[in-house]
This record gives structure tokens, sequence and C-alpha cells, in this order.
């Protein structure tokens, strides 16, 4: 099964299960079903509870916090991820602040869905990956989907904190199969421990190399993986987590502690990235375990271009990552 | 002149000791800040609703336990006519026990019951949509009235809320308190066209009142209310105000030309001419009832507040 359809049957679920959800975005009903057709579906099977917006993108997110807060469960979709800059006011203002500034604990169940990332030949303002933009809001949650991790939990998991979450989801990855029972490919397999994913090859033996990456890097960071093995015997472990933000590295502490080399890709812009946060929440506990600083890979300091010669020189390549790891 | 000021005077409608005592409680509340601030009492920032008292006082007289109120930082009004709490928002305000957001919230950041306001000029609307969407849904009959003011719509999140109010039916009642100033702008430099024609280009009902009269605002109101109610539909109801007070604190720039118009059209003079013995009495239990709860609300403790 691809990760759309996976993410899409966990919507579907979850509308089954709690007639409290809602689904808004743009041009999510049937029978378009959303640009991504995330939401197929939906709504001929749910009718008013999923319904088609205007094109608002911050109108539309502060709808959900109002259903949030009225007591139902909001699933806001952005079209394209760059389109949340225009829902940045309710979510940093309204939704996460409303957690905690009224003196008390206030229940705001949103997630904003947004279809994130580029090698899609979109350009400019439609390939972009802002993680890094909504790091570092008190209130505000980061998720981003993986091929590993189940959505059905993974969006129990984002209401049950009852913050305001956003859900990166990368735009290639749906089109990618899911990974399950501890099965990646024919040389790599997984474990979940604590809301990571840690692939491996087979074999227990220490790794050379963790590598640490949203689930969006997957393809890109396996593909490394494999040359590094074959064609330089590295080992490297690769760990996903699911929440990027606020980022608990402690269920795989364990991991890092062994590994001499930590490479953190990230398919953001370089400066202030999220890589810098893991690295600002490792080096005081790996300072005397690392043969060195840890290494970030991120796309360049640049906008991405639409041509897709000129975009994959912009855009983190598994040969970037391999390099990296290299170097 | 001062025959045409007795005739507006001679306009005023007999008030219930209820509304004017509200009125009047909100007034001294609000001196009250200025004079803690002027202390050195008071710390940060806070926007008083001298001059608009009536406006909530007139619009809480319609609304339902159930109904939901969204405020914006010139709340003290609103949340006085709504919940008779003077002590807790004092607490509020100078972070004191007993506060109702322990401080943390502060002057513009309230959520108590169903009231809640927010610090961001136009950001509670389409909250207000989603909430409403939700009691049409859950409780029907209920509305989200949500408090704005002329300069909120400069403001692109109102638009988009009042698209979407209208086209999904949402009981969302806007009261604007249109007082002619946008902090030291005044509204003919920030608002192209009217409110009226920017309601009616989303096809939502728009009424303006132009009375300073309590009844007379709630007697205009109470048919919008009822249409939001049974109808399911937003309303836009612009009530022309005065602020006869600054924006903030000490930071009013306008010429003693344009405070006077101000206070011309201030409440507060015209209720004490029409009703001197009435407004005697109740001006005094009030202005006692406030300095009394200042004393109280200064003697307690800091607000303690456990952070998440």
């Amino acid at each position: 099964m691809r990760v759309a359809e996976h993410l899409n049957e966990a919507l579907h679920a979850l509308l089954d299960a709690d007639p409290a959800v809602h689904v808004l975005g743009e041009d999510i009903v049937d029978p378009y079903g959303g640009a991504f057709k995330i939401t197929k579906g939906l709504s001929t099977k749910h009718g008013s509870r999923v319904i088609s917006t205007p094109l608002s993108e911050g109108g539309i997110v502060g709808v959900g916090a109002g259903l949030a807060l009225a007591g139902d469960r909001a699933i806001v979709e952005i079209m394209f991820g760059d389109f949340a800059a225009l829902a940045f006011d309710q979510l940093l203002n309204f939704a996460s602040k409303s957690t905690t500034m009224y003196g008390r604990r206030v229940p705001i169940p949103l997630i904003v869905r947004c279809p994130t990332g580029g090698r899609r030949g979109y350009g400019p303002t439609h390939s972009q990956s802002l993680q890094k933009h909504f790091i570092g809001i008190p209130g505000l949650d980061l998720y981003e989907l993986s091929p590993f991790h189940d959505a059905h939990a993974l969006l129990a998991t984002m209401f049950a904190r009852q913050n305001p979450c956003v859900l990166f989801e990368d735009k290639v990855l749906y089109t990618r199969r899911i990974c399950r029972d501890g099965v990646v490919d024919d040389l790599f397999r997984f474990e979940l421990v604590g809301g990571w994913a840690r692939v491996y090859a087979d074999g227990d033996l220490p790794p050379d190399c963790v590598l640490i990456a949203p689930g969006g890097l997957t393809d890109r960071a396996l593909e490394a993986m494999r040359d590094l093995l074959i064609d330089h015997e590295i080992t490297c472990v690769l760990l996903v987590p699911e929440r990027l933000y606020p980022l608990d590295p402690a269920p795989v502490m364990q991991v890092l502690r062994g590994a001499g080399t930590i490479v953190v890709a990230e398919d953001g812009s370089a400066g202030g990235t999220w890589g810098a946060e893991v690295s600002r929440l490792l080096h005081p506990e790996l300072w005397a375990s690392l043969s060195g600083p840890i290494r970030l890979v991120s796309a360049a300091d640049s906008i991405i271009p639409t041509a897709a010669h000129l975009e994959r020189e912009v855009l983190v390549q598994a040969d970037t990552i391999r390099r990296a790891v290299l170097a | 002149m001062i025959g045409a000021i007795q005739e507006r005077v001679r306009a005023l409608t007999p008030v219930a000791d209820a509304d004017l005592g509200r009125m009047l409680r909100i007034r001294h509340f609000e001196r009250a800040l200025l004079r803690l601030f002027e202390r050195g009492q008071l710390n940060g920032t806070t926007h008083t609703c001298l001059g608009q008292e009536h406006v909530p006082v007139a619009v809480s007289g319609l609304l339902d336990p159930d109904d939901y109120v969204f405020s914006n930082h010139r709340g003290h009004g609103h949340f006085l006519a709504r919940h008779d709490e003077p002590h807790a928002l004092l607490a509020e305000i100078m972070g004191r026990a007993g506060a109702v957001c322990n401080g943390v919230g502060g002057s513009q950041h309230v959520y108590h019951e169903r009231f809640l306001s927010t610090g961001v000029q136009g950001e509670s609307l389409p909250v207000a949509v989603g909430v409403a969407l939700r009691l049409k849904r859950v409780t029907p009959g209920r509305l989200a009235c949500a408090y704005i003011g002329d300069g909120t719509w400069g403001e692109g999140s109102v638009y988009e809320a009042l698209n979407m109010a209208q086209l999904w039916r949402a009981p969302l009642l806007v009261v604007v308190e249109h007082n002619r100033i946008a902090q030291s702008t005044p509204t003919t430099a920030q608002l192209s066209g009217s409110i009226a024609g920017r309601a009616a280009g989303f096809g939502v009902l728009h009424h303006r009142i132009e009375s300073v009269d309590v009844n007379v605002i709630r007697a205009e109101l109470a048919p919008l209310a009822a249409v939001v109610r049974s109808e399911f539909r937003p309303v836009v109801a612009e009530i022309a105000v005065h602020r006869a007070g600054p924006h903030s604190k000490g930071d009013d720039t306008r010429t003693p030309e344009e405070l006077r118009e101000a206070a011309e059209g201030d409440w507060h003079p015209r209720y004490a001419e029409a009703f001197p013995e009435q407004f005697a009495r109740l001006d005094e239990e009030q202005r006692a009832f406030i300095a009394r709860m200042v004393d109280d609300v200064l003697i307690r403790p800091a607000s303690e507040w456990e952070r998440p």
C-alpha cells in the first residue's frame, strides 16, 4: 500500500470512529478529493464533516481552532504546505498560545496537514519544506509522516496531545510503499522505539554512523545507506522521529551513544534549521562519544528552482547525504 | 447649541437601574485603571473603553449563557457586561490572587466560561466562525458574538471569516464598535468605502445604530440577534460610538476640537443630565463599590501560575 492510500484510510477510520472530527481544506471533497487525493472518498462517506473551503488558509485554520476550542476535533489540509505561511498568525498567536495563555490548560485538538517538499517541479512557492519556521513555538507540536509510522496511531497521538499540531507530509513520500512488519527491503529492517523508527541493515554491530532524518528523507537516506554499505562497507542506522518538535531523543539515546558520527538531514533550506535544533539537544549529551561535530545536511541556501536539473542542485539528494557521511 | 443638546437629552428613554448601574460600574473600573497607572501601580498596558460602555451592556442583555463572546484588546466592558466579576478582572490585570487567568493573559487575553479575548486584531473572527458552526450543530439557537472595531476592518481575516460565515450559515453576530479612530489614525484615513458596503459584498446583513441610548441599541439589536439565532446567518451590527479616552494610557493625539466632539458623543454626561437623581445615586454606589474593590485587590498576594 502507498503512503497516500494509508493516510487516506487512517482519515476514513478517524471520521468513522469519532463524530467530533471535522476535515477542512481547499478542494478536498469528491470527486476531486484534494490536490494529492489524501481526502478522497471522505466527503462521500462523511458528508457535512468534510468541508471544501474558500482559498483562505488563515481563515480555515482559525475555523479549525474554533471548532477545537468549542469541543470538536479538526483537521485542516493546507493544499501546499507553502501556504501555511498564510495561517501563521492563527497558529502562532491563537491556536498554540491558547493552550496556555489563559492561565490554565486549554485543549486545542487541531491538526494542520501540510503536503511538503520538492522533487516534483512545482517551483519556488510550491516545493518548500517549512518545518524550521514552526520550530520553537510554545504549544505547537510538529510531526512528519514516514513510511514506518502507522498513520492511524500518528493521528491518535497528535489528538491525544491536545495541542495544535502541524503534520508535514512529503509529496514524493505519498507515492512510496509503506513499510510494515519490520521489513524495509532486501537489505534493511526497522523497529519502532518510543516514537522513533530505527532502520538498520541485518546485524547488531554498532553502526559507523547514525543518520537522523524526518520521514520525507527516507528514500534518499536509504539509497545513501545502501551505497555506503556496499561501496564503502560503512554501516549506518537511520533514525526517523514521528515528532520533530519538541524532539525527545531519550528513546534513541543508546543508539546515538554508540555512534561516533552523526548526520542530521532535512529538506529545508540552510540556516536556522531543524538539524541545528537537533544538534543543540544532542551535543551536550554526546560530546564525549562523538568523533566530531554533528554534521548537518539541508537544501541549499536558495529558492527552489522549477527546472528539474536546477531543482536537483538545490535539494538534498542521496548523494548529498552519502558525501556528508564520507566527509 | 444648548437647545440641540437638550433635544438629545430628552431623547434618552428611561433606563433601568441594572443597565445604568453596569455602565457606571464599567466607567469607574476603567477610571480606576487609569489612576492606578498614573500611580505606577499597574504593569504593562491597557486599553480602556471609556465612552463605549453602553454597547456591551446593551448587547449582553440579549445573550444567553450558552452563547460565546469574543472580545478584543479593548475588552474590559465586554467582560464586565457579561460577567459581573470586576475583582477577578482587576486581579488579572494586576497579576494578583483570584485573577481570572492567573495573571497570564492580562488585560487583553481573558478566557472565562464562554468569554474569550485575544490581542491580535481580527484574529478572533475565523475562530468565532468555527465556534458558531459547532453551536449550530450541537445547540441550535445559540450564537457566537464577536466585538471588533472599525480599525479591525483593515485585517484580511475579517473578510475570510465573513465569507465563510455567510457561505456556511454560521450564527455569528459581529458587533462593530465604530469609534471613528484606530489608535491614532482617524477612520477616514484608514478605511475606504464603508462597513455597510463591505458587508453587502458578502451578502451579509448589516445594520448601523447611531444612538447612545442603551435601550434603543438593545431594541435595534434584538431582531438582528433573533435572525442570527433562527436563520443561522451572520449579521454585522455597527454601532456609532465615541472613544472618550485615549487608545491606551496617555497617548491621545487628538486635537482639543476632536476631543470635545468625542466628549459630546459620550453617553455619560447625557445620562447624567437626563436622569440626575438616578444617575447620582447609582454613580455614588458604583464609585464606592469600585473603590472598595480596588482596595481589596491591591492587598492580595501575587497570582500564581504553574507553567506547563
